[in-house]
Order: structure tokens, then C-alpha cells, then sequence
């Protein structure tokens, strides 16, 4: 895997919005590799840098310091129309003016192939994305869910090295949302296009990428695959911003960690205070008198339909929640205030390097 | 009972939908279509020997649009001056719609990319010579155009030239005053038109590889047609009927159709001519209105 060739590379970008002391850094020193024919997806709240990041793959933004690369070659330079590279923009802007083939055949138009050519792609786009009856409506008289899929067409049309998606999924409904993202899956696989894909929905991130890069405040916290994300997140940021957490406190000694909810791990640390997560499905309610137990008391039981969370009291006051499986018949439920034992396994616990 | 009551209140709303347009049907009847009717019917009258008609049908005004009469023979020959008026008249007015356009699109485009609270600013600056008078700022373009004027003055002063341009009384300088007179005709509707282009088109367009030029002509150009139509229009309409600009910076020879209609009802005391022209530029300007509108119907449909 680490061998496969890089698409594109972001080296110590900078991007800094305005002068002197106003200036906003919207990217401060992200590098990053995106290897060929992956979908790599940019994850992160609202405002951390990744339309900004994409900006300057497109070429829209150019950085304030630092490198673009695409197949290794340098394009920092370069305008947008000059780069292999094409943007489904989170507006769409699909052009108001042309039909649906038209706006599919805009891209090879401008770059001047042949009639012949321009018309069997734009055909064989058109069925990629199962609008051949729509090729010639104009594209105010389509739904949010077509407009998307004829920006999809036109980006992917001229055949480009790297796909760029910013938020493509945000304006839609639930149910159209997750039938899109099938669909994206699928047309990355079905073109082999490298796919960087921007969003700020963690299960979106999850469930489509082979690759993530979590980010936070123009920085890239974490780049790896989502079950090495979800299970091994790098710091806080990443445990919290990605799936439910509970985090952990305690005292190294260099050898193991003593936890402030009562047991002592082998986990290698640093000797001082440690912070420490641990999902909540990894945390197991068993007996009270359970043998290696920690004592807890049942406090608030969450019922989300398959799953129900327990929030349990442990004997230093923290919370801990637990997720399990929803027993068939209500019957199961523990009551408030009930005395419970907490186990987890040791390999569960992830040390976390803020 | 009901309904008679429902009756009797509808007929008094049309009763006062009819009173409360009186107005505009009296302004209608007097003001449009009572002149639009004495034109028509002097263009078909005999012209009176110290102007004004005599009751008499005649074609000679319509056919004195395009034929004069020999003075001395009486024969009917093809009038060379009048064409050339009229073709003038064509060409100051498509010239002055196209300089306009070359001038106003890149004005009304800096304003619609300003910051909202700015932009209203500058449409004032671009409108501020409408509140003077036509006269006042056609004798004011005299003053900068002449030979003694402000442009040659300082030309000569920095060396550009020696001798004076001599623009004033010719096309050149009738060209100028209109395009200057009808700028801010173009530049408000272009301005219409491009405050509601989205902007993020634009990146659209450089992203699949179209060129500045390209994105101008594929993506703008076309989307804020309308605009181009609307501006064409308020441009060329008056222009081809101007009469102060021509008069003034044209001088006597530079004559365009406005001067020549009022030149029948003035000194060649001919009004049945004067009012044939009048229709004709008439006719010609709706012709014109329709060409531009079916062209900007056909738009509504791609492959049209
Ligand atoms: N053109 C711009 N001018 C000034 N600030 C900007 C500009 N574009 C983005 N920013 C700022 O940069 C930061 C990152 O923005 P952005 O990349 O759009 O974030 P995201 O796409 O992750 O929501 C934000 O604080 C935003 O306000
Ligand atoms: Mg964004």
C-alpha cells in the first residue's frame, strides 16, 4: 500500500487570509499524500480548512507558502483551467444557460477534442450517472439529487486525474444522501479516478473512504484508515470528533497506568498524568461481585432503538457509558441506582498523545 | 339575495376600476394615439406652400422618403442625400450601441463585484449626468471637443500633437456625445444582469478548462444576454432618433433622421414628408424591437 504512487501532495501548505494582524491562517503547514485511485476523504468541523485545502488543488487559492503536487510534479503555479484536476462544487454551479449534455460537454469542449469524441462521452456519461432521458432538459428543471449527479458527469467527464468533491452531499435529504453515496462509491471504483473527498459528517467519512485526514483549526490532526481512526485516534480531537468516547484519566509510573476509576493497566507512558479513551461498545456491564469488576452504579439508561446507553457512575465520580444491544422485550433494564461491575479489555484503551 | 348583493358589489368594483383609470385612458387617447393619428393621416396629404397641408391625398411624403423631384423636369429620381442620412443615422446608432457596450460592460461589471454597500454609490456617480439637461451636457462635450477646446488644449500642451484634432462637426464627434449621452442606459440594465450572475460560475468555467476569453464568451456572455438585449435597445432606440446631439456636435452637414424630420417642418416646409419619416423611423424602431425579441424568446429554447 505505502508504495502505490501519489496522486497529489500538499507540502507545509500555508493558506493565510488577509494582512498583519487580522490575517487568518486557514491552513497552517498541512502536508499531506493522497495515493493514486483512492477516496480519500477530508474530515473536520465547519471553518478547519478543508474547502481552503481544496481550493488550492484546484487551483482557485494559491498558497501563502508551501507546495502543490500533482504525480509528483509541481503545480502551485498553475491556473485552474491548466490543471488535470476537476471540482464538483458544493453549489453545483451548473450552468443555468446549457442543456444537461451540454453542461457534460463543456469540459471537453474547452479542451478542444473532437465532435465525434465529445459525443460518445457525454453519452457514456450520461448513462454512468442513468440520466440519458434528461440530456436535453436544462438544468433548473431537475431535482437536487439529478443537479448533483450532472455535476458529478461533467467533473468526471474530461477524464481527470483527481476528482475533487466539496460537501457534495450536504443539500440533500437523508434517504438521497445515502443512495448518493453508494452511487459516488461506485463511480469511483467504475473510473478509477482518485477521489478527495470534503465533509464534516464522520459515519459519511467512515463508510466511504479508504483513506481520512481528519482535520481541526488548518491542521491535520490525523491521516489513516477509518477502522485505524475510529479504533487508534491519535489524540483528543480525533477520539471525540469521530464516533461517541469516553475519556479516561491517570497516572503513569513509565511501566503502567494507574486509572482514577480504580484499575492498573500495562500500558507504556510517559510517568505523569495520562488521558486515555475508550469507546463506549468496548465497555462491558457485568455482576457486581464479578471477579476484577470495577464498581459502578447504573445513572442514565439512553434507549436509540438497536442500542441503549448506560451511563454508569464510577467511584471517582466520572461517567463512563456503555453501549449495548437493546434487549428484545423492555424487560431488561437496569434500574437507576443499581451497583454493576465494569470490565473492558486492556487492548480496548487508547493512550492519547494531545 | 345573497348573490344579487355579490352582484351589485362586483359591478361597483367595475365601475370603479373604470373611474380610477380614466386618467390613463384620457393620457392614452390624447397623448399616444391622437398625435400617432394626425402623423398618419399629414403623411398623406399635399404640403401647403408656407408649410402646414393642404386637404388633398397624396403619397408624394412617402414617396419623397426615398425619390425626389426634379425642380426643373418634374421626374422622380432616387435621393442620394436622404439615404445617405438615413444610412448615417444606421451607423451613429449601431456604432453608439456597440461603444457603449464595449464601455459599459466592463463599467457595470467592476460595480456588481464592489461590496453590496458600495455599489449603490457608484450607480449614483454613473447616473449623476441624467439630472442635467441634454442640451447642457451636449454643449458641455462641445466645449471639450472643440478645436480650441479642453482635449485639444491639453493634448498640445504635453506634445501628443501639434495641431488640433478637428473632431467637432463630424461623425466622430456626434458618435461621442451619444455614446457619452446613453452610456448609463446600458450600464444600468448590464448591471441588472450581472448583480444576479453567480459568481461561482465563473470557477466553474476556469475548472473544466475554459480560458479568461472562454469563460467570457461561453459563460457570461450568454447568461447575461437579456441584459445586453435590454441595454441594446434603450441605447439604439433613441439614438436613432436623436436630434439635440447631432444638431449640436454634428453641425448643419452631419445630419442624422431626427434633424432631417425637423428640417421638413422647418425650412423645406414640406410636412407630409416630415410625418412619412416620422413613421418610418417609427416602424423601423418596432421592427427593430421585434428582431430582438424574438431573439431573445428563441433563447428559452436550446436547440431553436
Ligand atoms: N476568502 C476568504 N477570505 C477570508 N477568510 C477566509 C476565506 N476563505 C476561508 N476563510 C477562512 O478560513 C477558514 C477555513 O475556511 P474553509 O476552508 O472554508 O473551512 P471549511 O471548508 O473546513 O468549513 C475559516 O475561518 C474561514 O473563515
Ligand atoms: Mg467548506
Amino acid at each position: 500500500m505505502s508504495e502505490s504512487p501519489i496522486a497529489v501532495e500538499a507540502r507545509n501548505a500555508v493558506k493565510a487570509f488577509g494582512q498583519g494582524a487580522t490575517a487568518v491562517k486557514a491552513l497552517d503547514d498541512v502536508s499531506v499524500k493522497i495515493k493514486k485511485g483512492e477516496f480519500f476523504t477530508l474530515l473536520g468541523p465547519s471553518g478547519c480548512g478543508k474547502t481552503t485545502l481544496l481550493r488550492l488543488i484546484a487551483g482557485f487559492e494559491t498558497p501563502t507558502s508551501g507546495q502543490i503536487l500533482l504525480d509528483g510534479a509541481d503545480i502551485t503555479q498553475l491556473p485552474p483551467n491548466k490543471r488535470p484536476v476537476n471540482t464538483v462544487f458544493q453549489s453545483y454551479a451548473l450552468f443555468p444557460h446549457l442543456t444537461v449534455a451540454q453542461n457534460i460537454a463543456f469540459g471537453l469542449e474547452m479542451q478542444g477534442r473532437p465532435k465525434a469524441e465529445i459525443k460518445k462521452t457525454v453519452a457514456r456519461m450520461l448513462a454512468l450517472v442513468k440520466l440519458e432521458p434528461m440530456a436535453d432538459r436544462k438544468t433548473s428543471q431537475l431535482s437536487g439529487g439529478q443537479q448533483q449527479r450532472v455535476a458529478l458527469a461533467r467533473a468526471l467527464a474530461p477524464a481527470p486525474k483527481v476528482l475533487l468533491l466539496d460537501e457534495p452531499l450536504s443539500a440533500l435529504d437523508l434517504k438521497l444522501r445515502k443512495e448518493m453515496q453508494i452511487e459516488l462509491k461506485r463511480l469511483q471504483m467504475e473510473t478509477g479516478i482518485t477521489f478527495v473527498f470534503v465533509t464534516h459528517d464522520q459515519e459519511e467519512a467512515l463508510t466511504m473512504s479508504d483513506r481520512i485526514a481528519v482535520m481541526s483549526a488548518g491542521h491535520i490532526q490525523q491521516v489513516g484508515a477509518p477502522r485505524e481512526i475510529y479504533t487508534r485516534p491519535a489524540n483528543r480531537f480525533v477520539a471525540s470528533f469521530i464516533g461517541e468516547t469516553n475519556f479516561l484519566t491517570g497516572k503513569s509510573d513509565g511501566e503502567a497506568v494507574q486509572l482514577d476509576i480504580g484499575s492498573k493497566i500495562a500500558i507504556k507512558a510517559p510517568p505523569g498524568p495520562v488521558s486515555l479513551a475508550i469507546r463506549p461498545e468496548q465497555v462491558r456491564v457485568v455482576a457486581a461481585n464479578d471477579p476484577g469488576a470495577l464498581p459502578a452504579t447504573v445513572g442514565a439508561t439512553v434507549y436509540f432503538g438497536t442500542d441503549t446507553h448506560l451511563h454508569l457512575v464510577m467511584k471517582d465520580g466520572s461517567t463512563l457509558v456503555a453501549r449495548m444491544q437493546s434487549p428484545a422485550s423492555g424487560s431488561g433494564d437496569l434500574a437507576k441506582g443499581t451497583n454493576v461491575g465494569v470490565t473492558f479489555p486492556d487492548s480496548a484503551l487508547q493512550l492519547l498523545g494531545d | 339575495m345573497a348573490s344579487n348583493a355579490e352582484e351589485k358589489a362586483e359591478s361597483a368594483r367595475t365601475r370603479s376600476a373604470w373611474l380610477l383609470s380614466t386618467p390613463a385612458l384620457i393620457v392614452l387617447l390624447f397623448a399616444a394615439s391622437g398625435p400617432l393619428l394626425i402623423v398618419v393621416t399629414y403623411s398623406f396629404l399635399t404640403p401647403g406652400q408656407y408649410g402646414n397641408v393642404v386637404w388633398n391625398f397624396d403619397l408624394s411624403g412617402w414617396v419623397g422618403i426615398l425619390f425626389s423631384k426634379d425642380i426643373f423636369d418634374g421626374t422622380w429620381h432616387l435621393a442620394d442625400a436622404h439615404l445617405s442620412i438615413f444610412w448615417r443615422s444606421v451607423k451613429l446608432s449601431l456604432l453608439t450601441t456597440a461603444i457603449t457596450f464595449a464601455v459599459g460592460f466592463p463599467t457595470a461589471w467592476f460595480i456588481a463585484t464592489r461590496p453590496p454597500t458600495q455599489r449603490a454609490l457608484w450607480l449614483f456617480l454613473i447616473t449623476i449626468p441624467f439630472w442635467t439637461n441634454l442640451l447642457i451636457r451636449t454643449i458641455a462635450i462641445n466645449e471639450v471637443i472643440r478645436n480650441e477646446g479642453l482635449l485639444n488644449t491639453v493634448l498640445i500642451w504635453i506634445g501628443v500633437i501639434s495641431t488640433p484634432l478637428h473632431i467637432i462637426y463630424t461623425d466622430t464627434a456626434v458618435l461621442i456625445g451619444m455614446a457619452y449621452v446613453y452610456l448609463p442606459l446600458m450600464v444600468l440594465p448590464l448591471y441588472a444582469a450581472i448583480d444576479r450572475f453567480d459568481m461561482r460560475l465563473l470557477e466553474a468555467g476556469y475548472d473544466l478548462y475554459a480560458s479568461r476569453i472562454q469563460v467570457l464568451r461561453r459563460v457570461i456572455l450568454p447568461i447575461v444576454k437579456p441584459g445586453i438585449i435590454a441595454g441594446s435597445i434603450l441605447v439604439f432606440v433613441p439614438s436613432l432618433g436623436a436630434y439635440v446631439t447631432p444638431r449640436v456636435l454634428g453641425g448643419g452637414k452631419n445630419m442624422m433622421i431626427g434633424n432631417f424630420i425637423e428640417l421638413q417642418f422647418g425650412q423645406a416646409r414640406n410636412w407630409p414628408l416630415g410625418a412619412a419619416l416620422s413613421m418610418t423611423l417609427l416602424i423601423v424602431v418596432m421592427a427593430a424591437l421585434l428582431v430582438y425579441v424574438k431573439a431573445s424568446t428563441r433563447e428559452g429554447n436550446p436547440h431553436g
